[in-house]
């Protein structure tokens, strides 16, 4: 029993409890705050494997911004959490069915996998004198070039979009408009009228 | 390293598995199925990144970057489609919205 398999069941335990907490918690704020737990264990797996970019891009993009995205929404609107609960009951047989069955087939397939493939010979984390970010560096800009520029495509989009769905035009909102007070002139602004005695103005 | 690739790919066929119960049991919040969609995403990124360590291949990590940036573009249009629907409705009920439905 050495340290790393102390540590991959402390992570998978938390992380599994955080994932279950997070479909089960009444309250959506607390949901948010185990999902950001199921992350860092997530991420602490991934230092495990000895991915240590992609763990820290998932702390630093999960937590950071993503999670945080989560939780500004929940707390900006104002639902009633507790009415949007009926019919848990409902769906739970229909969900643990298929669940299950998900569950036997996967754990079935990478049980398979995990025995008899091409990785099973082989260990996890190889001694190398190249570090991680490195050697994604290396593939990422050489061979994936096109896809990572899809990439900053993507997000490029999905800001956008964001920002087109949320805009929204009030009427009645008076606002600046520097163009039009500096061309305002006393011509313009300033309307003489003769008013004949005992009949007023009517516009 | 004592452990191997099958614990790795069961802590995720576990996550993925919690990631559709939890779509499956709150069917109308649709905050908490967006964060079970994360958590699926977060069980495939598991497979990868296992598969990529065990390999000696980079390239799973580059793709788990991929599906990293795809959920987190997702996400941000998930929950801008969320706060205009509750705008135009409410509430965040989804289990009979039909707004769009001509």
């Amino acid at each position: 029993m050495d340290f790393t398999a102390i540590a991959f069941g402390v992570l998978s335990t938390v992380l599994l409890g955080a994932a279950l907490l997070v479909i089960t918690a009444r309250n959506p704020v607390h949901a948010v705050l185990f999902l950001i737990l199921s992350f860092f264990s997530g991420a602490g797996l991934f230092v495990l494997l000895g991915a240590e970019f992609l763990a820290m891009l998932l702390i630093v993009v999960y937590v950071g911004a993503v999670a945080v995205l989560f939780l500004f929404v929940v707390m900006m609107l104002d639902v009633d959490f507790a009415s949007l609960r009926t019919g848990y009951v409902q769906y739970l047989p229909l969900g643990l069915v298929i669940s299950a069955v998900l569950l036997i087939e996967m754990v079935g397939v990478s049980g398979v996998v995990a025995t008899r493939g091409a990785s099973a010979a082989q260990t996890a984390a190889p001694v190398s004198d190249v570090s991680n970010i490195e050697r994604i560096g290396q593939v990422l800009y050489t061979d994936y070039a096109y896809l990572f520029q899809g990439a900053g495509l993507v997000l490029t989009v999905a800001m956008i979009g964001a920002l087109v769905l949320t805009l929204r035009h009030r009427p009645g909102v008076k606002r600046q408009n520097i163009a039009v007070q500096t061309a305002r002139t006393v011509k313009s602004g300033l309307k003489i009228v003769q008013v004949k005695t005992g009949e007023g103005i009517s516009e | 390293m004592s452990v191997g690739l099958a614990p790795y790919l069961t802590v995720a066929a576990v996550l993925f598995t919690l990631g559709v119960l939890g779509i499956f049991i709150n069917r109308r919040n649709v905050i908490v199925i967006l964060m079970s969609i994360e958590l699926i995403l977060l069980a495939v990124n598991i497979n990868l990144v296992a598969f990529s360590a065990f390999l000696h291949d980079v390239t799973g990590q580059v793709f788990a970057m991929f599906v990293l940036t795809v959920a987190a573009a997702e996400a941000a249009v998930g929950l801008a489609i969320l706060v205009t629907f509750f705008r135009n409705r409410g509430d965040i009920a989804v289990d009979h919205a039909n707004m769009m439905k001509g």
